[in-house]
């Protein structure tokens, strides 16, 4: 008799549908639940990816991806009137922030690397840039040897002022190499004339030239020396939560949405300015929304 | 704490730095050497300024007085930051001559310098006149009275009689603004100059150990502050009068 209860009570543990939804929380999606909040971690003026526009809303293509995660996260929980804590980091403390719980998710324009890995997990990528140059029109200068013994400006911290240093020392190349602490003081450098290029990632490039007084002026040149995927931050090891990411920028990316939040933020007039950034869909981003990964380019 | 679970790793300091010139403690080496130099060239052009400003504002007589209350209440009451930007960003762009040879000429790591340590000079220099004033002010009128009593001119008053007492009542706060323009050199990271609190960021940034990071730069920022805070205390010690402050 015993046997028989114990038997039906298990066939219907596994039939009732109900039941088999109520995975058992973990991590930060049980911190989540139980706080009734999730903090989000935005940039101020990674423009187009995360930034303020006029109105001092968060905008930006990588700020509605997460908040298409963060419906997820509600649909999830089923906590529709879950709260959701916008919190501006800096590229100094978002790493620190998501390792003491401030944060539970970081989405701006943070570049999934193997070093950073070590200290935190990356979701899927959301974009891959390259390393290009912005110049003033006029200057002559088309390609990465132009700039043999000038003065270059790049953003302190960033992959690009690494691979400068480098190939300035490998080719004896002379170059003066300034490093401004924020993208904004980097093309301040540039128009003052300090320095003839800037460089950095190429859609954070033309995300400065579309604040610049006279955006004509300028124009982003060169091949691009190294490629970078960006991706959103969470705490390391919480396999529940990035698989909830992960599936929903995946889906995202594999539907025409991806591209139509593409055409919103790179190919039409954003704000404040009403510029368009004019960035055509790359190869690797066009292979990026076939096959989604969470994958590091160095 | 998940800070712990991710676990302090400290052999970060002994890996080569991003920018070949070395490992990261060289790294951090570097920015603890322009730290020093930024804010004890600040530190020389506030004193002199400083004591002249001061001076001044205690001098009898109606424009130097007036001149000297002008400089303290303009650099006092700008803050540091944005004098920083007005050295590095506007001056350069408003001077004809000067400004373009400043801008294009000069190595980026010159210029950087030369903001910094003008920046935190003169406006330390409005802190240390007010000190020195203060503390001509508190040797009271009988001492002018007496020195020029003697037969000394002005210059000779304050050389031979009031500086030296003034100087000596006010060590304890002329430390205390030393150890001021030591931390606020941090501001010149801003401007870009590689000083220690810079190159911690840069560190983090490109190690992603933070932590490490920030806990070196706290232990180096102390170890320069103690030292000048011990120095400070010997020079007291030894140069203190029987009578005043300290004396016995």
């Amino acid at each position: 008799m015993k046997k028989y209860l114990v038997g039906a009570t298990l066939c219907f543990i596994a039939l009732c549908p109900g039941m088999r939804a109520q995975e058992e929380l973990t991590g930060t999606l049980k911190k989540i639940k139980d706080s009734g909040t999730i903090s989000v971690g935005h940039r101020e003026s990674s423009v187009p990816f995360s930034y303020y526009d006029d109105k001092n809303q968060v905008v930006g293509y990588s700020h509605e991806l997460v908040m298409k995660v963060v419906d997820a996260v509600k649909q999830k929980l089923n906590m529709p009137n879950l709260q959701v804590k916008l919190i501006p980091v800096t590229s100094q403390n978002r790493i620190p922030l998501i390792q003491n719980g401030t944060i539970d998710i970081e989405s701006g324009s943070t570049t999934n690397n193997l070093e950073r890995q070590k200290q935190v997990d990356f979701s899927d990528t959301m974009f891959v840039i390259g390393t290009r140059l912005l110049v003033k029109k006029d200057s002559g200068i088309k390609d990465f040897p132009d700039l043999k013994g000038k003065n270059v400006v790049v953003t302190a911290g960033t992959t690009s002022e690494r691979l400068i240093r480098e190939m300035n020392e490998k080719n004896s190349m002379g170059m003066n190499i300034i490093s401004a602490k924020d993208h904004g003081e980097s093309f301040l450098t540039l128009q003052s004339g300090r320095a003839v290029a800037f460089m950095l990632d190429d859609a954070l490039l033309a995300g400065e030239r579309a604040k610049a007084r006279k955006p004509d002026d300028w124009v982003v040149v060169g091949t691009p020396q190294s490629k970078e995927a960006y991706g959103m931050m969470m705490t390391k090891g919480d396999t529940q939560f990035k698989k909830l990411v992960d599936d929903t920028i995946a889906k995202i990316e594999t539907s025409p949405e991806a591209e139509k939040l593409y055409t919103k933020w790179f190919l039409s007039p954003i704000p404040p300015k009403g510029l368009n950034l004019n960035l055509p869909l790359s190869d690797d981003m066009k292979q990026l929304y076939k096959s989604p990964n969470d994958k590091a380019f160095q | 704490m998940p800070i712990l679970a991710a676990g302090l790793d400290w052999s970060i300091f002994f890996q080569p730095a991003f920018d070949g010139s070395g490992n990261y403690l060289r790294f951090l080496f570097v920015g603890f050497q322009w730290t020093l130099f930024v804010a004890v060239t600040g530190w020389i052009i506030a004193f002199v300024v400083g004591s002249i400003v001061g001076v001044f504002r205690t001098l009898p007589g109606r424009v130097l007085p007036t001149l000297g209350t002008v400089y303290v209440e303009v650099f006092r009451n700008i803050p540091l930051l944005v004098q920083l930007f007005l050295w590095y960003f506007v001056f350069p762009d408003i001077v004809p001559h000067l400004g373009t040879w400043f801008k294009q000429s000069l190595n980026p790591l010159l210029q950087q310098f030369l903001a910094g340590a003008l920046c935190l000079g003169f406006f330390t220099a409005a802190r240390v006149a007010e000190q020195v004033r203060s503390g001509i002010n508190s040797l009271g009128a009988g001492q002018r009275a007496a020195g020029l009593a003697l037969g000394f001119n002005i210059p000779q008053v304050y050389r031979i009689v009031l500086l030296p007492v003034a100087y000596r009542i006010i060590i304890p706060t002329l430390t205390s603004e030393f150890l001021n323009i030591i931390k606020n050199s941090a501001v010149a990271s801003t401007i870009g100059l590689i000083e220690l609190s810079r190159q911690s960021q840069q560190l983090g940034e490109f190690t992603a150990h933070w932590y490490e990071s920030f806990i070196a730069v706290t232990l180096l920022y102390g170890i320069i502050n103690v030292t000048v805070m011990t120095i400070s205390r010997f020079v007291e010690k030894f140069t203190r009068l029987p009578g005043y402050v300290g004396g016995k």
